[in-house]
């Protein structure tokens, strides 16, 4: 099998919502559904679960806070010690707000990476896009079903699609 | 509904009637609307500026800050104010962003684009004038902590320290949650570009984004996250700006009200800059539809809020000064309110408490015309205030004998208005070469008004 999946276009974000229910009904595990903006409740329809972006953002802060902390210790209580007044050289109060800037770096940084790690970003070529009316400046959504996909046949595939009442189903080549 | 079935291989029909009408409205401004005299004409006096700011500062690296009006009590004025004038400027894009985003205000969505541009251009123009004061600007990097062969390492209790981490991270952050924004947006100028350049530079921006559901799901996690992030990063840089004064201890300045003061003065002059750019964009551009009368008069509202608020610190930053019986800050607060500097006071009383007083009415604020006289009277008010905090405070210090007046020079004057020039430059380039739009949030917002249709 060469192709990557069938596609089928839908004029609104409704009949594409339905559409995927429907074939995930019908047993389709390997979907995808393409949007020009975000439709809710589409992603868990099609498969997706909870992702771990604020995981991510989580780690990247702890790592810039205790990065920055443990930098400014180390440079200031054991690199360069500068005795200023008699005053404490771990004078945590004044280290705050670099840590605290470095925590939202970090954090904003992972999420931002992390979005692209997990949606595999970026990525140049799409076998979507050779779909010849594959285009996100229209209002068309669009379901995809992968010639991976156990239970995927061209013709019966392409027979249950139509009952979708799709504008057009297209092949996508890889 | 009539089922049709194409392949491949047949030629794509003509579909530009399902082109989104946001979609096209907002990327033709983009990719087909021709070179308008007007833009043209703009972009020569933004790029004569630009020159200007080139030279002088050129100029002040070869020669010294000796060419600017500085002198030994005024060690800081124009360079300072309009570091501070900047990077307030820079606070209400993000801030607008995100915490709309947050409170689930959809008139957000008509005007956060170009307002986190105008925080992106506006924080970077800022960050130069610490950099640019310095005396030595080329060794601006000794602040940052790297290992170098002096052994030496940044002082972390100074505010100075802190400033550099604020506008860095704020920096960043604010460049990645703009260019995260504009990633789907940047999809569909690829997908409408027609000349084999604008799609190959979009191509190569939009990262591949094809919009699948998961991805969506990724990405407004992601997003949501950025735009909570930014909100206390927004208060955190601004309060550091203002510590950088509040922890010396000079009269006017040595208070512990300067972190929400800075603060709301950041916001009133950021909304007041919104204001400044939505008006003009949104008559030449034809973006009536988008931004309306609605956005600016709500923009409007926040501003008088925001003024408030900066009035009351004004009569609370007096009322300190009398109520610590301290000499000096009694001597400096007379001094602001009936020295040499009294003009300066006086109109920033006028412009930042007086006049936004209009905005109470509702016919002024629906007058786009009289939004955009208001808010350039705002936005001089708020330099006027910054240049007051700072000169009034420094001019006559705690030695007679050392007190002096500043004056500017041509050069402070070129450094300014070159840093305008800049920053038009930069805003003139960004319409025509981004969605100053936000389109898919606003094809988003529609098709769920659709929806909630019966």
């Amino acid at each position: 099998m060469n192709d990557y999946g069938l596609m089928a276009e839908f004029g609104e974000a409704g009949a594409l919502l339905r559409a995927a229910r429907r074939a995930r009904a019908e047993g389709y595990r390997q979907i995808e559904a393409y949007t020009p903006f975000p439709v809710e409740g589409l992603a868990e329809i099609v498969g997706g679960r909870r992702n771990r972006i604020p995981l991510f953002a989580l780690a990247g802060g702890l790592l810039g806070g205790a990065g920055g902390y443990l930098l400014q210790w180390y440079t200031a209580v054991i690199d360069y010690p500068i005795n200023s007044g008699g005053r404490p050289l771990h004078s945590w109060p004044a280290f705050i707000p670099t840590t605290f800037e470095l925590t939202v770096l970090g954090a904003a940084l992972a999420a931002f990476f992390g979005m692209l790690v997990l949606n595999g970003l970026p990525r140049f070529y799409h076998p979507v896009f050779n779909a010849p009316r594959f285009d996100l400046s229209r209002d068309r959504f669009f379901l995809c079903v992968r010639a991976e996909d156990d239970r995927f046949e061209p013709a019966a595939t392409r027979i249950f699609l139509e009952t979708l009442g799709p504008v057009d189903i297209v092949e996508v080549a890889h | 509904m009539s089922v049709t079935t194409r392949y491949t291989d047949t030629p794509p029909a003509p579909d530009e009637d399902q082109v989104s009408p946001i979609a096209r409205k907002i990327s033709d401004i983009v990719l087909a609307r021709p070179l308008s005299p007007g833009w043209l004409a703009a972009l020569a006096l933004a790029l004569a500026l630009t020159l200007v700011f080139a030279v002088a500062i050129v100029y002040l690296i070869a020669t010294g800050i000796g060419i600017w009006g500085n002198n030994v009590p005024v060690v800081w004025a124009f360079d300072i104010t309009n570091y501070v004038w900047w990077i307030a400027i820079g606070m209400a894009g993000t801030f607008i962003s995100a915490a709309l985003l947050l409170t689930r205000q959809v008139w957000r969505t008509s005007i956060n684009r170009f307002a986190e541009a105008m925080t992106v251009f506006a924080v970077i123009i800022a960050g130069l004038f610490p950099i640019l004061h310095l005396g030595r600007p080329w060794f601006f990097y000794w602040l940052a902590p790297y290992p170098n062969i002096m052994s030496l390492w940044p002082q972390w209790r100074s505010p100075l320290v802190w400033d550099f981490w604020a506008i860095l991270s704020y920096l960043i952050l604010s460049i990645l949650f703009w260019y995260m924004g504009l990633i789907p947006d940047l999809a569909v100028l690829r997908d409408r570009a027609r000349r084999r350049a604008a799609q190959i530079i979009y191509g190569l921006l939009a990262l591949g984004w094809r919009g699948e559901a998961r991805h969506w799901q990724c990405y407004e996690t992601a997003y949501r996250l950025l735009a909570g992030l930014a909100v206390p990063l927004v208060f955190s840089v601004h309060s550091e700006v203002a510590l950088a004064f509040s922890a010396g201890n000079t009269p006017g300045w040595h208070s512990t009200i300067f972190p929400p003061f800075f603060i709301a003065a950041a916001l009133f002059s950021g909304f007041a800059m919104a204001l400044t750019i939505a008006v003009p964009l949104r008559s030449v551009f034809g973006l009536k539809a988008y931004i309306t009368d609605q956005h600016l008069d709500n923009i409007a509202k926040v501003t008088l809020a925001c003024g408030l608020v900066v009035a009351y610190s004004y009569l609370v930053e007096i009322f300190n000064a009398f109520y610590s019986a301290d000499h000096y800050d009694i001597y400096t607060t007379l001094n602001r309110l009936q020295g040499p500097y009294a003009w300066v006071y006086w109109s920033m009383l006028l412009c930042n408490v007086a006049v936004p007083q209009a905005l109470w009415f509702g016919r002024v604020r629906r007058n786009a015309a009289a939004l955009l006289i208001i808010s350039i009277i705002i936005n001089l008010g708020m330099w006027l205030e910054r240049f007051m905090l700072i000169v009034t405070s420094l001019h006559r210090d705690f030695l007679p004998s050392s007190w002096d007046m500043f004056y500017p020079t041509v050069w402070d004057w070129a450094i300014l208005a070159g840093s305008l020039g800049f920053f038009g430059l930069l805003m003139l380039l960004f319409v025509r070469a981004l969605p100053a739009i936000s389109m898919f949030e606003m094809r988003k917002l529609e098709a769920e008004r659709e929806e909630g249709k019966p």
